[in-house]
């Protein structure tokens, strides 16, 4: 307890000597490392009924340090965890490998576990804390990392202000000087009302759908139309869950790279094809011989 | 604070009255700690911190990123901006809704005064149409910068299919703003489209039915797109943008770097 404020030890103190119902100058001492603090001292006031020998607290931790029987006030003492928590994690695995639940109170007799000496506690444990003292239950302990990545490697880092918002900012205004320049010069289009009774040809659909259009010249409409647009959107969205290749540098996903960009490369040479070079009737016309039938 | 001739200048009072101003109390109420527009503001780190942190830009901005991801060639701004061109088309979009009534031929009537009768009419209306193209073009961009980077690997599959969701309702935005002005254009480009659609087998009749109310597009068609147009679709997207941020910072930031 090196180092810390008197004043601090003393509210310590004083706030465990409360709880546990013992002097404040006796626990300042033990604090202090100035009187011994038998390590299974401190616990055994707190619940008189389970003293230090409690022979239910009998882990079968092959692991355990102490090779084999420990139970739960010194182990509680040593690491510091409650031992309302050791019992309730020890219960739980007990059940879980099928052994006769340990319960404080009931005759150890029940756990087949070795069991060293010690008769069993006759009544059940009182109440272990004194009144008026407010205790906090652990419910649980989540682990993270399920949904929010909290590995906190060190990274070189730089603040969002200025550097980021600065580089957005003047991202948004070149863009938005372009959009507003070109939209004085380039007027959207606006053809003659629309007359059910006479379609114009060719009929091209919007540009990002001339693709599918185009498709449709060389394939059952069942096909174009419905099976590969169908086919290609699941097909993308499952790009993650099929592409187990952790890598992320191009040298080392080349399969996924060619099979991605042969995709995108069709998909804009169909595009690009069903704008500009299909005529009336949807029939191949060169641009720059028939003219653009295309309009944005 | 006095001048040569012992009386204070315009140039005193003008500072003066602005600290007046940004010292009071609803100057303080309005830009909190750390905003550059607040009194006695420093340039310093912790008041960097404080402009995103108590800022509403917090919402979208950590307070720090990794250093490769403010590279403009990292991620070419192209999510940034197609969530810019949304924010502009809702804005010029909103513009252009106190000029247009979706009835036949009304429709057409409103766009052709828009060009002639109303004040940055044309302009507002070619900024709407020229920035949807954009914004089709931005988030196909993007998406191909996403799958060059490997962005979509553990952990944002999922927002990879966020993504996917986006792109389909961007598609779907701009082929319900494409029946709006009601022209030969509109009226063609859309039934070419929607008669795709009509292929797929067994509900294909009943889509293509529900979508443009009816067998084939009619004046019903208008009032029904322009309502998927301008609250339907917007709505749906914003919600699929806002998760799609959101999965982005608690993916771990931006990905990368190579
Ligand atoms: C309306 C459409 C969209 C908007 C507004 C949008 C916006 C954004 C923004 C602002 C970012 C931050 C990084 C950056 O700017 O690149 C981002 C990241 C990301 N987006 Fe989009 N996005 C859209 C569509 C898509 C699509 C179509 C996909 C893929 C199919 C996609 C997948 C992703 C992924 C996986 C990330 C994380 C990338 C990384 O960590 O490097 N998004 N998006």
């Amino acid at each position: 307890m090196a180092g810390l404020p008197e004043h601090l030890l003393r509210r310590s103190a004083e706030a465990r000597a409360k709880a546990e119902g013992r002097d404040v100058e006796e626990i300042l001492a033990e604090m202090k490392g100035e009187a011994p603090a038998p390590e299974a001292a401190a616990p055994a006031p707190v619940a008189p009924a389970q003293p230090a020998a409690t022979p239910a607290a009998t882990a079968p931790a092959p692991a355990s340090a102490t090779g084999g029987v420990r139970d739960i006030a010194t182990e509680s003492a040593a690491t510091g965890v409650p031992e309302a928590l050791l019992q309730r994690a020890m219960e739980g695995r007990a059940r879980k490998e099928g052994k006769p639940v340990p319960t404080m109170a009931a005759a150890p007799a029940a756990t087949a576990a070795p069991v060293a000496a010690a008769p069993a506690p006759a009544a059940a444990a009182p109440p272990a804390i004194p009144d008026g003292v407010t205790t906090q239950r652990l419910l649980t302990v989540v682990k993270a990392g399920a949904i929010q990545q909290v590995k906190s490697s060190p990274a070189d880092k730089v603040n969002v202000w200025p550097h980021l918002l600065a580089i957005e900012f003047v991202a948004l205004m070149v863009v938005m000087a372009g959009l507003i320049i070109f939209s004085v010069f380039v007027d959207a289009p606006l053809l003659e009302f629309a007359n059910f009774n006479e379609q114009p040809n060719p009929s091209k659909a919007p540009w990002y759908f001339l693709g599918l259009q185009e498709l449709l010249s060389y394939f059952d409409p069942q096909v174009a139309g419905v099976i590969i647009p169908t086919f290609g959107v699941i097909g993308l969205a499952m790009i993650p869950y099929v592409d187990k290749n952790p890598a992320v540098r191009p040298s080392d996903r080349k399969l996924a790279i060619m099979i991605f960009s042969f995709f995108l490369f069709g998909a804009a040479i169909l595009t690009t094809y069903g704008s500009f070079f299909r005529g009336p009737g949807f029939n191949f016309s060169f641009p720059w011989v028939d003219g653009i039938f295309f309009d944005f | 604070m006095a001048n040569g001739n012992g009386r204070v200048g315009l140039k005193e009072r003008l500072s003066q009255a602005g600290d007046h101003i940004r010292s009071s109390e609803v100057w303080t109420s309005i830009f909190r700690p750390g905003s550059p527009f607040r009194y006695g503001y420093t340039d310093s780190p912790r008041n960097r911190s404080y402009v995103i942190m108590n800022n509403v830009l917090y919402h979208l901005h950590p307070v720090k990123v990794k250093r490769h991801a403010v590279r403009l060639s990292y991620t070419l701004c192209l999510g940034g901006l197609s969530f810019f061109l949304f924010i502009l088309l809702t804005i010029t979009g909103i513009f252009l809704m106190f000029y247009y009534r979706p009835t036949s031929p009304q429709a057409y009537l409103d766009i052709q005064a828009l060009s002639t009768d109303v004040a940055f009419g044309q302009l507002v209306r070619n900024m709407h149409r020229w920035g949807a193209h954009l914004m089709v073009l931005t988030v196909f961009l993007h998406m191909a910068r996403v799958f060059y980077h490997g962005a979509y690997k553990p952990p944002r599959e999922f927002n990879w299919v966020v993504g996917i969701v986006l792109l389909l309702l961007t598609l779907l935005l701009s082929f319900t703003g494409y029946l709006l002005p009601w022209d030969q254009l509109a009226l063609w480009a859309v039934t070419v489209g929607s008669n795709m659609g009509a292929y797929a087998p067994v509900v294909g009749d009943q889509v293509s039915f529900a979508l443009i109310g009816g067998v084939q597009i009619t004046p019903d068609t208008l009032l029904r797109w322009y309502v998927l147009h301008v609250l339907f679709l917007p709505f749906i997207i914003v919600i699929f943008m806002a998760v799609h941020f959101w999965r982005v910072r608690k993916d771990g930031g931006i990905s990368g770097p190579l």
